[in-house]
């Protein structure tokens, strides 16, 4: 145990009390967290990439869209696409102006991913027709020869599940996205009858193409 | 060794066998839909248009049942195991234990219905749906205080390092595991994030890299401090390196999660402060390596014939590697091309099959051998295990080391005139036989898990069978 009548020191301290071991731990694991996650949420810079009103058309998903999304999260798409160009010459030619905050300030959760078996999808929008991406979810070999893509048949058959989209638009309105009373109420009717193919096709169609960049301009300062 | 009988009346081992017979087995589960996965890259159409076993689908699967299953279960084990060890009580309370033993199971079970029905979160090693999370919480927070009891009742009167460090992984993995599920639940199969956008990329990856620092690295170091020198049967190296290797690593890991996010809609600062902190962690994690490597100074002739020492000495051969490997891939330069590529895969796996397997495997022989108080069935099949497991994790991360370099240098390349010399699926096709290489290289690992299963199996029945030992396991 402790030395007799000298000083413990704080080592010794915390290794004869599991309260303080406890206690010093609990405290100082919390700092990191702190310092990076906090000024996210308050400072300006975070999302601010300068955009002016023309440029910044960011809006909520349409229900079909948001339906289409969970469809893309079910799946595990984000296992292998990501969703975020970074500002790299080659990724410019690739894919396309680089991603910024804004562009995915309405999505809980975020989809940017970490690994590119499959290409980078931030800008897929109205890169291919609805009816490429419906063959080649169909049959992805068919289209692309060299894929490891699975195919997703079953998308065609299944209807969305339109009896949960008003509370999944309820919910996401909880969570600050903007969503209106009108957009709650027409929620159910927008998506009825659509298949999940359908509702996927059209939150592909939309990624990517709600800021009109301007050429040459910084908007990562 | 102490006759079993008195050491059962002690201390409640039913529920760390419990636990070690479930690592074992999920581990070999683990392992197979890994390399189920693994196959479905290189020969994709073992996806069979089935949408349960989509590569999408199965993937969380493989991750959850190989950290949280088998991982969780080892952590379980081994802290149950070390705290009545080092602080000479029994658990705190048997009931609780039992309850973290049946809850983390059913979360388990749990994971294995809804990832593959699609039920998902969407957020990386965090896919577990809001109700399982509230699961989870309870169970994670009845094992941390029946280990923080269990502490605070020891008659030791210093509380030994191994225990610092599982401590301290279950307080950070309390806060990770909320604040990263923090989610608006619309029905029982549907929840969004709080968090938007750049939010909760942050936070994703606050959680995604101290999952790995703190469940995968801290606790397993609190493995690696006790199972080292007690099967080496020699003091740690260092006591002072050790105190320093806790408290840096404590504070610093916590800090690496925003190096996954370099270059991306983050702000800057965030993203070089996580890659700072990552080239300063290089120091407490070659000190950490070095003192358990170091403790067999003098004795690495032990190395020669004790399989379990081998399992124990490779695992920090592996955790020296990746430790020096992850600060590197954090510098920007190096993280512009690795990002997005398999070298991320096969840096997790050099981790998660060299180091996390290893010296789980390593400290499970040498469990298994004092709580049946008998020795391991037959050495040869864990010299082959041995074997099987280290070939196999080499080729694994061998095959994405080349892989990953090789996607990221064509991906960038142009040409003379500046435009993009190879399609993207020019690179997938390059890729198949790395793919192909890499599934062989799980499938050997595999193996060697399976040999572990059928071989610890045989050393249990055949302790039950002696006589003495009948008696010593009621």
């Amino acid at each position: 145990m402790a030395s007799n009548n000298e000083k413990m020191s704080f080592q010794e301290k915390t290794e004869t009390n599991v309260w303080l071991l406890v206690a010093t731990l609990a405290l100082g694991l919390t700092v990191a967290g702190i310092v990076e996650i906090v000024p996210l949420f308050y400072l300006p810079q975070t999302m601010d990439a300068g955009l002016t009103e023309e440029e910044d058309n960011v809006r909520p998903y349409t229900a079909l869209e948001l339906e289409g999304r969970d469809v893309y999260i079910r799946e595990g798409c984000y296992l292998c696409h990501s969703q975020m160009i970074r500002p790299f010459r080659d990724e410019k030619e690739r894919y396309g102006h680089y991603s910024i905050a804004a562009e995915s300030k309405y999505d809980h959760p975020f989809q940017w991913g970490s690994k590119r078996t499959g290409p980078d999808l931030a800008r897929v929008g109205g890169k291919y027709s609805d009816e490429w991406h419906f063959q080649h979810f169909i049959c992805a070999k068919c289209v692309v020869p060299d894929t490891v893509m699975p195919n997703y048949p079953w998308l065609a058959d299944a209807l969305v599940d339109h009896t949960t989209t008003a509370k999944k638009l309820a919910a996401l309105r909880m969570v600050g996205v903007p969503y209106s009373a009108a957009d709650e109420a027409g929620a159910a009717d927008a998506v009825k009858g659509k298949t999940e193919m359908e509702a996927l096709i059209a939150y592909l169609q939309v990624l990517g193409t709600m800021v009109n960049f301007q050429e040459g301009k910084d908007y990562r300062k | 060794m102490s006759a079993i009988t008195t050491d059962d009346k002690t201390y409640n081992f039913d529920v760390v066998r419990a636990f070690t017979i479930c690592a074992v087995v999920y581990l070999v589960v683990g392992a197979l839909v890994g390399v189920y996965i693994a196959s479905e890259l290189a020969w994709p159409v073992l996806n069979f248009d089935i949408p349960y076993i989509t590569f999408g689908r199965l993937r969380p699967l493989h991750t959850n049942v190989v950290i949280f299953a088998f991982g969780g279960c080892t952590l379980m084990a081994t802290s149950f195991y070390v705290a009545q060890r080092t602080c000479h009580v029994r658990l705190w309370s048997d009931k609780m234990a039992w309850f973290t033993f049946w809850g983390w199971n059913l979360v388990m079970v749990l994971a294995v219905i809804t990832l593959p029905l699609g039920m998902t979160s969407g957020k990386e090693y965090a896919e577990l749906e809001w109700w399982i999370d509230i699961i989870i919480a309870v169970v994670w927070l009845s094992y941390m205080f029946n280990f923080i009891m269990t502490l605070a009742i020891r008659k030791t009167s210093h509380i030994y390092v191994a225990n610092w460090f599982f401590l301290g992984m279950m307080i950070m993995i309390t806060y990770l595991h909320v604040g990263n599920s923090l989610a608006i639940p619309v029905d029982f199969t549907k929840s969004y994030s709080m968090f938007p956008g750049v939010q909760d990329a942050m936070i994703q990856w606050w959680y995604g890299h101290n999952a790995v620092g703190y469940f995968l690295t801290a606790g397993f170091l609190g493995i690696m401090y006790y199972f080292i020198p007690k099967q080496a049967n020699l003091p740690i190296f260092s006591y002072r390196l050790s105190v320093l290797h806790f408290w840096a690593l404590m504070f610093g890991y916590a800090w690496l999660g925003a190096h996954h996010l370099q270059y991306t809609a983050l702000p800057d600062w965030t993203g070089s402060l996580g890659a700072a902190v990552s080239i300063a962690m290089i120091i407490p994690s070659w000190g950490g390596a070095l003192n358990g490597l170091l403790t067999l100074s003098g004795a690495w002739h032990k190395l020669r014939d004790d399989y379990i020492l081998r399992f124990l000495i490779i695992s920090l051969a592996f955790y020296a590697m990746s430790t020096f490997e992850g600060p590197v891939m954090s510098v920007k330069t190096v993280n512009a091309l690795s990002h997005y590529t398999d070298w991320t895969i096969g840096h997790v796996h050099s981790g998660a099959l060299g180091w996390v397997a290893m010296v789980s495997i390593g400290a499970i022989y040498h469990m298994v051998e004092r709580m049946w108080n008998t020795k391991i069935y037959s050495t040869a099949m864990m010299g082959a295990h041995f074997w099987l497991a280290t070939i196999g994790a080499v080729i694994y991360v061998c095959a994405m080391w080349v892989s990953g370099i090789m996607q990221g240098l064509m991906w960038r390349a142009t040409d003379d005139y500046g435009n993009l010399t190879y399609t993207f699926v020019e690179s997938v096709a390059a890729m198949h036989p790395f793919y192909a290489m890499r599934a062989i290289g799980g499938m050997i690992f595999l193996l060697g898990s399976i040999i572990m299963l059928y071989n610890i199996v045989l050393t249990i029945r055949n302790a039950d069978k002696q006589p003495n030992m009948a008696t010593a396991k009621a």
